[in-house]
């Protein structure tokens, strides 16, 4: 057990495995979201309410969910970055920021595309919009702290904090639909029962949704060996490479 | 047939909008990352040749 935690905490060891892996995740993501994109444009049935206008479903909820688990990701990894030490941890975190800073500002995006023809407005101050507009400058104020710092061990203690303190925004974002009165429409997948969605709707976002968790594990990969690269630029063990 | 599929039935510049975006900064954060990863191997691989010949 503790052989592989080290493995795992081992830099050189992530390096290799992350370089085998990373063609297969990236085919894998580019797929799934070909056929995602086929099955949410052309197969799904437009909806009796929205018509074709609901199909940024597509788009604006795998982006969402992303952001959300990009965050916690990167929350969880500084955590363990800053309490066991681990750099490779806060390499994973300083991977993670900028991608999951994309999928923050798509899933803000896309929404407000979404919300003009459908509530008529672009933006509202309502609590779920203003709620990932903080993730939002969470994740950029994260990267921020860290290029503010040469010394990478206390950017890596410094970011790594304000990552841990604004996790409480995740559960913020994700219920404020039920907490407050809300413009924005209540969870369309996970519900007790079953979705509030049929099954032609369900399958192209199901499967958008793996291929953008591919696609995230994928640009993750090649951030955090830019990472190490950096990282451990003086180690011996980069000139087998 | 294809004209009514790139209408969208009236939401053609909020849906093509959406999506045209998505790929846009998916693809952008691809190739920022890879560009990134080879500037460092190049700049490690310099380095490490700069130390052979000392």
């Amino acid at each position: 057990m503790w052989k592989l935690f080290h493995q795992f905490g081992s830099p050189p060891h992530f390096y290799r495995l992350a370089g085998y892996l990373i063609p297969w995740f990236g085919a894998a993501a580019l797929i799934l979201i070909l056929i995602a994109t086929y099955g949410g444009l052309v197969l799904a049935p437009a909806d009796y309410l929205q018509g074709d206008g609901f199909r940024i479903i597509y788009v604006h909820v795998p982006s969402a969910s992303m952001s959300l688990f990009a965050y916690t990701l990167m929350a969880t990894a500084a955590g363990i970055g800053l309490i066991w030490r681990i750099k490779l941890a806060h390499a994973v975190a300083a991977a993670v920021a900028p991608i999951g800073a994309s999928f923050t500002f798509l899933a803000l995006a896309t929404g407000s595309i979404w919300g003009k023809p459908m509530w008529g407005t672009w933006w509202a101050w309502d609590a779920r919009l203003t709620s990932e507009l903080i993730l939002l400058f969470l994740f950029l104020g994260y990267m921020s702290l860290r290029a503010a710092n040469d010394d990478v061990g206390k950017a890596d203690r410094a970011s790594g904090l304000l990552a841990v303190v604004g996790v409480v925004n995740v559960p913020i974002i994700h219920y404020s639909v039920e907490w407050w009165n809300s413009l924005h429409q209540g969870a369309t997948i996970i519900k007790l029962g079953k979705p509030a969605i049929t099954g032609d709707m369900l399958w192209p976002l199901l499967m958008m949704l793996a291929g953008f968790g591919f696609y995230f594990a994928t640009v993750m990969m090649i951030r955090t060996r830019s990472q190490v690269l950096q990282r451990e630029r003086k180690s011996q063990w980069l000139k087998s490479l | 047939m294809l004209s009514e599929f790139l209408h969208m039935g009236g939401y053609a510049g909020y849906v093509w909008s959406s999506f045209g975006l998505t790929a846009a900064v998916l693809l952008i954060n691809l190739v920022g990352a890879q560009r990134q990863f080879k500037q460092r191997l190049a700049f490690v691989r310099r380095r490490i040749a700069a130390e052979d010949k000392t």
